[in-house]
């Protein structure tokens, strides 16, 4: 009897063996971004000390992490500067880019006359433009404002109108077989269809909207996370430096995870109901 | 004909009336080209009717045409005496794609129509549910369509088309896309579906196999002006079985008189 029991427990003992490795596995490979990532940064922690590098020259992960937090209220407040500049910039472009892109889509004169320039005008590194936005609008947040708007504003309007005009022409036959008019087959069949690629130009406008505002702040600012990381350059104050880098990068992969999230509430992925 | 129908004096089949109806596509350089000619034709309440024909014969035309998608050159079309013009409340359509909205479950799928049309909810739901128990998917209401297989696409397809109990059901090649199996088991389950419910049926298909199975008149087109070369009709008891049809000599008979047309056309 003793001998049939400890049988029994010793395969369900495997069993769970195996599917405890089966679950490490999963969560490896779950969290292997982190992991990778993790590894990279311990590694410059380490190495750094070892090559008997300077703070000056190339400061460890942590001496970084301590500056961004003993100057939190420093960076907080050019953070603020910068997060309105992005927010405003890329406010525009989805206001003046989204209604722009449905003229393009529901008006022929339209899309003849306005698409083909922002195609071309898509090929300027909009980035040059910068001098000549603080020669026109001054030294206050209106050229980088005007700079991220002009950055983010072009793939949003683009892959709106590349959402609304691959919708297949059977939906609409279908809807409109259904009784549907314009304003129907906009609400139940296009704007969702083309949800995913509005929010795929968003995600690539936030990014590029950052980059406009800190190049902004590049040219001529008084404040700005752009203009703090010139100051902490011209005092070869390094780690100052990528603390800014850091806050910089924490507003980009913050405002794109906000719309991420924003995206899982109003869209539905083609794939995800697998 | 229909068995089901001397039961049914209140049937929900519609009568169709085609009257001369002509349509040429214009075009911007000259004459435009001649899809369908002077086409004349009255479909029986509760009728099945196949068309079948070759690519570019005007059969797509003819039920774009009947959806009210776009209107006739010439002539006009009544459902229950009312003129087509453009979408019919009486017409439901099923098209050679499922056409499903992936980001609805099958219920707010098949709920469309009525969404479109703002009907009641609550009631179009108790008959979408019903609708998915005859077609045998009986439990996947909050399912996506991409968790489906081509199959049950297509049945999901037909409840979208059926949920608002039409007159008149149009079926654009709705098996096209379908393999061979799955096919001839939603042509078995098509016929059954349709003798309990009785709509009147324009069946649209490639298969002249299909065409003869399911219908009760079957219409030979022929391209370029596109006309009806054969009205023919079908007297095989009801309901039919696809294996036992295809060794009756008299099925057999009715397709081997359709092929010969497009034989005689150099279609085949």
């Amino acid at each position: 009897m003793s001998v049939a029991d400890n049988a029994g427990s010793t395969t369900v003992n495997n069993r769970k063996g195996k599917q405890f490795g089966e679950q490490a596995m999963l969560m490896l490979e779950k969290f292997a971004a982190l992991i990778f990532g993790s590894a990279i940064i311990l590694a410059w922690q380490i190495i750094v000390p070892l090559s008997g590098l300077s703070e000056f020259i190339l400061p460890t992960p942590l001496q970084i992490g301590q500056r961004v937090v003993t100057e939190y209220a420093l960076l907080l407040r050019h953070a603020g500067v910068t997060t309105f500049e992005v927010l405003a910039g890329f406010g525009t472009s989805v206001v003046v880019g989204v209604p722009l892109a449905l003229a393009i889509f529901y008006s022929k004169i339209v899309e003849r006359a306005v698409y083909p320039i922002l195609v071309a005008m898509q090929t300027i590194p909009k980035i040059v433009l910068a001098p000549l936005l603080v020669l026109y609008l001054g030294y206050g947040w209106a050229p980088k404002i005007t700079l991220a708007f002009l950055i983010s504003f072009f793939p949003i309007v683009i892959s709106t109108v590349v959402g609304l005009q691959s919708l297949d022409k059977g939906y609409v036959n279908l809807v409109r077989s259904m009784g549907a008019n314009e304003f129907e087959t906009f609400f139940k069949l296009r704007l969702p269809a083309a949800l995913p690629n509005v929010f795929g130009g968003f995600k690539v406008a936030i990014s590029l909207a950052v980059i406009g505002a800190v190049i902004g702040e590049y040219i001529a600012a008084d404040k700005g996370l752009g203009y703090l990381q010139l100051q902490a350059n011209s005092q070869f104050d390094t780690t100052l430096n990528f603390a800014t880098v850091v806050v910089i990068s924490a507003i980009g992969v913050s405002l794109f995870s906000i719309l991420s999230l924003l995206e899982r509430k109003v869209s539905f992925r083609r794939d995800s109901a697998k | 004909m229909n068995q089901n129908q001397t039961g049914l004096s209140d049937s929900i089949g519609a009568n169709v009336r085609i009257d001369a109806v002509t349509k040429t596509y214009e075009t911007r350089e000259g004459p435009g080209v001649h899809a369908l000619d002077r086409i004349d034709l009255d479909l029986a309440s509760g009728s099945f009717v196949a068309c079948v024909g070759p690519s570019g014969c005007g059969k797509s035309t003819l039920l774009s045409l009947m959806a009210g998608l776009f209107p006739p050159s010439e002539g006009e079309i009544r459902v229950d005496g009312s003129v087509v013009r453009k979408a019919h409340p009486k017409v439901g359509v099923v098209f050679q794609t499922d056409l499903l909205l992936y980001w609805r479950t099958v219920l707010d799928n098949i709920m469309l129509p009525l969404e479109i049309k703002r009907q009641d909810r609550e009631q179009g739901r108790k008959r979408a549910l019903d609708l998915l128990v005859q077609v045998g998917l009986e439990g996947f209401e909050s399912k996506y369509p991409s968790e489906l297989s081509g199959g049950m696409r297509q049945r999901v397809a037909i409840c979208r088309a059926l949920i608002q109990e039409p007159g008149l059901l149009l079926m654009d090649e709705p098996f096209g896309a379908l393999d061979a199996l799955t096919r001839e088991k939603m042509i078995t389950d098509l016929e059954k579906m349709w003798l309990r419910l009785g709509n009147t049926v324009l069946f649209i298909t490639h298969g002249i196999d299909e065409a003869v199975f399911l219908a009760d008149r079957v219409l030979v087109m022929s391209p370029r002006p596109g006309r009806v070369d054969l009205d023919l009709t079908v007297d095989m008891p009801r309901p039919r079985n696809w294996g036992a049809a295809h060794e009756d000599p008299v099925f057999n008979g009715y397709v081997r008189q359709i092929r010969r047309i497009f034989e005689a056309e150099g279609v085949l």
